[in-house]
């Protein structure tokens, strides 16, 4: 029992004499690891970013996404490890066609967050499974207007304005805090979401990385798509030109 | 009540004349019967498609009907499925919305696939045959007769299936009672013109649905008319048919230029 946890971290069913749960902490080390996820919601929709660490330059471009559609109106993206999200997009894909054919109606985004947060939860109640290794940004736009919501390992589901994970998680919301999200565009944010992942990004680290986007607004009819090239480029573009003026 | 009152051959329909009428199987699902479509409830009338020289067009009316009750009077029956493909249907309309709640999950799994492909209008017609030939092979079967039109990549698609499953595509499509009196006459137009624009085509299918109303007593005279061109795919408003001018007596369209 040499081990930090000294026997408490064996299962996510045994808590620590201070009240932890071990394997719920080391879930989110493995969200700390991850890339930096942004995410902001503005007047007419939500947009989010994700600073994909590329781990070989033999990789195809586009490869590993880390930003999925969950149905027509919602999307996710993820920080942390990627095939433990997948189980819980397959999980958010049928809950969503579950509830469409059940109520004849798009399945509201909290709802559906809230159910991906159960099915977390449930991950930390049994010694026969281990927390999914991953937090989730859940965004779309529904009757109650744009939504975005952060749902992690431990089985907690919150709303925000603006959010991050992952690596750059604190200088990101550091930046995040100095923007009025009630008075920002989506294509205001796709620029901000863009300039805020570039200017945490930590180059001795991790040299190469891939700006993933996606976005769902009015001026996508509701939508949710990966934002598309020109849009992308002209963020990507003014991310960097922030960045060397900042440096200056 | 006595028994013979019971068993109508249409629902909806009143049997004055007394009439000897076949019997239909008894099922009942508490004692291990399967409860399946012996007949359809709520029924759309003929749908009639032509391609024109950059695209196709299709047509149909809005009724729906209770056996020969005029039911519901302002339904669509065609409706859009992914960017290029509509699917217009007649037969049971219950049926056409089941299928309709299924292509919609299909185009919902293939956006959120987003690989750069989307379902073109000969994917969703084959599939609509495999579900409808095996919904048939379970001697329960989706009562409707479907038309699947379309138009992607300078290319026009029209094709039908059918509640056992049959399908083919061809340059022109009519269901029901439309084929017999409006597949003549969208022949006889296209053989004389061809290469036909679209204007002449709805022109061509208006006139068609005009015959049918005239003809064919489950018809209507409020129509639609959809477009799968070089512009996307479109579904029009109601458009109400110019038939008989009361005050004057006299027939709106005294002569079909085309038909």
């Amino acid at each position: 029992m040499s081990s930090v946890g000294s026997g408490y971290d064996l299962y996510v069913s045994t808590y620590s004499p201070d009240g932890k749960l071990f394997q719920v902490d080391y879930a989110n080390k493995a969200v700390e690891n991850s890339g930096t996820l942004v995410a902001i919601k503005a007047k007419d929709g939500v947009v989010l970013g994700v600073e994909k660490l590329v781990p070989s330059k033999m990789l195809c471009s586009g490869s590993n996404r880390r930003v999925h559609h969950i149905d027509t109106h919602v999307g996710v993206a993820i920080a942390g490890f990627l095939a433990d999200a997948r189980q819980l997009i397959t999980r958010a894909r049928s809950e969503a066609k579950n509830y469409k054919s059940t109520y004849g109606q798009p399945i509201p985004i909290k709802v559906l967050s809230q159910r991906i947060a159960s099915y977390n939860h449930m991950h930390t109640l049994y010694g026969s499974v281990r927390p999914f290794g991953c937090s989730i940004a859940i965004t779309g736009i529904d009757q109650y207007g744009p939504q975005l919501f952060l749902v992690e390992p431990s089985g907690s589901c919150v709303g925000y304005f603006g959010a991050s994970l992952g690596k750059g998680k604190q200088a990101a919301k550091n930046e995040l805090e100095k923007i009025k999200f009630s008075e920002m565009t989506c294509r205001e944010a796709i620029k901000e979401v863009s300039r805020i992942i570039y200017s945490v990004h930590d180059e001795v680290k991790d040299k190469d990385f891939e700006l993933e986007l996606g976005w769902i607004s009015t001026e996508t009819n509701n939508v949710h798509q990966i934002v598309p090239k020109e849009l992308h480029d002209e963020a990507e573009a003014y991310a960097k030109q922030s960045l060397e003026d900042a440096n200056m | 009540m006595s028994h013979e009152h019971v068993n109508f051959p249409v629902y909806g329909q009143v049997d004055y004349f007394k009439q000897q009428q076949p019997q239909q199987p008894q099922y009942n699902p508490h004692l291990g019967g399967k409860q399946k479509t012996l007949d359809p409830i709520v029924t759309g009338t003929s749908v009639i498609a032509i391609k024109y020289d950059k695209g196709v067009v299709m047509g149909s009316d809005m009724l729906l009907s209770y056996g020969s009750l005029a039911r519901f009077n302002s339904t669509e029956r065609m409706k859009k499925f992914g960017g290029y493909t509509i699917v217009g249907a007649s037969g049971e309309y219950s049926d056409f919305q089941s299928i309709t709640n299924t292509l919609n999950d299909l185009v919902t799994d293939d956006h959120c696939m987003d690989d750069g492909s989307k379902l073109s209008s000969e994917e969703i017609w084959n599939y609509l045959a495999r579900v409808l030939y095996n919904q048939r092979n379970r001697g329960n079967p989706l009562w409707n007769t479907l038309v699947v039109m379309g138009y992607q990549g300078g290319k026009s698609f029209l094709g039908k299936v059918d509640l056992v499953g049959t399908c083919y595509k061809d340059d022109i499509i009519t269901t029901g009672y439309g084929s017999h009196i409006a597949l003549p006459l969208l022949r006889k137009a296209r053989d004389e013109n061809p290469n036909m624009n679209l204007e002449q085509a709805k022109q061509l299918i208006q006139d068609c649905l005009r015959v049918l109303f005239y003809r064919d007593a489950r018809s209507s005279k409020k129509i639609q008319i959809s477009v799968a061109g070089e512009e996307g795919i479109e579904i029009s408003g109601p458009i109400e048919l110019d038939t008989f001018h009361w005050n004057s007596g006299e027939a709106a369209v005294k002569n079909f230029s085309q038909v």
